[in-house]
């Protein structure tokens, strides 16, 4: 990409001097306008969606608003309240541990079926249209299929008892301690399969030459495939990270769906608690400033992943 | 199916490979099949069968007493709260957020994207780096703000509102793609647009559109799929009047009062899943070249 950048631009000047030669001055900054004017929607989306909001949800959270926005300076009030208010905690360690089993989950299973599909198995493409389907399905719809799959007096449970396990107990739906994996199980059914896409896509770029040594020296498949594989398709899976990770920071339909936050406040999630307390609490103080702990949790992740980035892109055009 | 066998019978990798191994891979690639199927089907033969069997009988089985008046019900009856006028109001409003929604944020696109990759305008790239950061701040942060400035404007819950926010939040990743795609045109042809004396929408529209098919499919199937799933927009700015498929799904299924109606809701859940689902079997690589596009944000 930024070889490519660099590389258009001295012909783009010669075009442009050129142009200039052939037609007269005012002519080209016409053109040029009609660039910059077809960029000023793109300029309005940043500076008043993504800068402006953003800004101002951060300006409110140092405010005492309630019910209406107040534009007085109350300091961290809100966010003491905010990291005093049970709802809130609970919330922000239920993403915590969804987070890390989501990812991780998705990471491990989604690499098993990028591995195991790349055995020159028989009908492929049918084994991967199925593992990916449940991404073209939104998350509303999956909560619901599990909520009603997973449904202790007539879903999983009842299945298992019917046939003659009378006391098998499957109810982490209802249960305050196991709900938040739930979430899990359905988050992991939606979004393996784009990670099995990604890695797979990854490990058939591997060159062939790699494996033929590999064998050649002896190393079981298995070993290759961690050793070998893996590490190669490093970038791969750190975008598939990436991707997930910003999926967690925003979970909010699945766990409405599925859960309702429920049973009690035991599957609240922070993009939930900035959303009831937006619309339904009326404190829009208490809001605003859960919505700038979200905002300063996503910026410390992926920061590091930004700088990594840009380091490397100013290395190479250095 | 035939010709990759033939092709893998001389490697000699098969005869060594028959066995537990191979067997292993077929199992676990089967019991995952079933784990990613499971909900599908039992959601679709919840929705065949009457109550009664839905609280009798076995999740997994097949209707004994196949019956489609659940979907009937569903399309044209369900209730929210106390209108039952059923998802088909849902599926409508779906459509029309959709559509202009849909048209303006690839139009969008492929102008900011045609407009980044070949017109050096000065701070441009530096806009293109906070939208593509933008992407990746959650929803949470913009809405409060976002909620006040449309109400001032008197737009507050209505379609303009929804269709302005899905152009919005759709904007960054449009414009990636649109502009990797025109950054791997060759310069040349726009080059030689420019010496003819083409100005910048002369080229757009007459060299660089027509050009731009394969890039606008992988778009449209991308923002299909993203916009009729949304949820948490349609719920915050569209409005009691146009609340898409999704959020009169979930207001149909979990604010029912009294005894729930499984097979209707499971045939409301099917219904409000068939636009998306019938996007990813029928555009079949595209959609997975559409997630590699989205994954290069990544």
């Amino acid at each position: 990409m930024t070889a490519m950048v660099t590389a258009r631009i001295p012909a783009a000047a010669t075009a442009r001097a050129l142009a200039g030669r052939a037609d007269a001055r005012p002519a080209r900054w016409r053109r040029q306008l009609g660039a910059k004017l077809a960029l000023l929607p793109l300029m309005a989306v940043v500076i008043v969606v993504y800068l402006g909001c953003m800004l101002w949800t951060v300006r409110l959270s140092f405010s005492s608003s309630k019910l209406l926005p107040v534009q007085d300076w109350a300091g961290l009030q809100q966010y003491g309240r905010l990291f005093a208010n049970d709802r809130f905690l609970l919330s922000a360690i239920n993403i915590g541990i969804f987070g890390v089993l989501f990812i991780g989950g998705c990471l491990v299973f989604g690499f098993l079926l990028a591995v195991f599909i790349d055995q020159r198995v028989r009908a492929e493409g049918v084994l991967r249209t199925v593992f990916l389907f449940p991404h073209a399905m939104s998350l509303v719809v999956t909560g619901l299929a599990w909520q009603w799959f997973l449904n202790p007096t007539l879903g999983l449970q009842k299945l298992v008892r019917d046939l003659g396990f009378a006391d098998f107990t499957f109810d982490w739906i209802v249960n305050q301690q196991m709900v938040i994996y739930t979430l899990v199980i359905a988050g992991i059914w939606q979004a393996s399969g784009l990670v099995m896409a990604i890695l797979l896509a990854g490990l058939r770029g591997v060159d062939e030459d790699l494996w033929k040594a590999a064998r050649v020296d002896g190393i079981p498949a298995w070993r290759a495939y961690l050793s070998i594989a893996l590490p190669l398709i490093g970038p791969m899976v750190v975008t598939a990270t990436v991707l997930l990770a910003v999926q967690v920071v925003k979970l909010y339909d699945l766990v409405v769906a599925m859960t309702r936050g429920g049973p009690g406040i035991a599957s609240e999630v922070p993009a939930k608690f900035v959303m009831d307390h937006l619309f339904e609490r009326n404190n829009i103080g208490l809001a605003t400033a859960a919505a700038t702990m979200m905002l300063v949790t996503v910026v410390a992740i992926l920061a590091p992943w930004i700088y990594a980035r840009y380091v490397r892109e100013t290395g190479r055009r250095a | 199916m035939m010709a990759p066998m033939t092709a893998d019978m001389p490697s000699g990798r098969r005869p060594r490979r028959i066995g537990i191994a191979r067997i292993g891979v077929y199992a676990f690639l089967l019991s995952s099949a079933a784990f990613f199927l499971l909900p599908l089907w039992i959601m679709v033969t919840t929705s065949l069968k009457p109550m009664a069997e839905v609280w009798e009988g076995n999740i997994l089985a097949l209707p004994a007493q196949f019956t489609v008046e659940p979907w009937i019900r569903a399309w044209s009856e369900a209730c929210t709260g106390l209108e039952c006028n059923g998802i088909s109001v849902g599926f409508w409003n779906s459509v029309r957020i959709l559509i202009p929604s849909l048209v303006l944020s690839i139009l969008a696109g492929a102008v900011n994207g045609y407009a980044l990759s070949f017109w050096r305008v000065r701070g441009a790239n530096l806009l293109f780096g906070i939208l593509l950061a933008g992407a990746f701040i959650p929803y949470q942060v913009f809405l409060y703000p976002l909620v006040r400035l449309f109400s001032q404007a008197g737009i507050y819950n209505s379609l303009a509102c929804i269709v302005i926010v899905h152009v919005v939040f759709g904007m960054p990743i449009m414009t990636l793609l649109f502009r990797n795609f025109y950054a791997s045109l060759p310069v040349e042809l726009f080059n030689a647009a420019r010496i003819d004396g083409g100005g910048f929408w002369t080229i757009f529209t007459h060299v660089l559109l027509p050009m731009s098919t394969p890039i606008i499919v992988v778009a449209t199937i991308l923002q299909v799929t993203g916009i009729w799933n949304d949820f948490i927009f349609g719920l915050t700015f569209a409005g009691r009047e146009n609340l898409p498929m999704t959020v009169q799904l979930n207001n149909i299924v979990n604010s029912t009062q009294g005894e729930r109606a499984y097979n209707i809701d499971m045939a409301a859940t099917i219904l409000t899943a068939l636009v998306p689902l019938a996007v990813y079997f029928l555009s079949g690589r595209w959609f997975v070249r559409g997630i590699a596009a989205g994954a290069v944000k990544g």
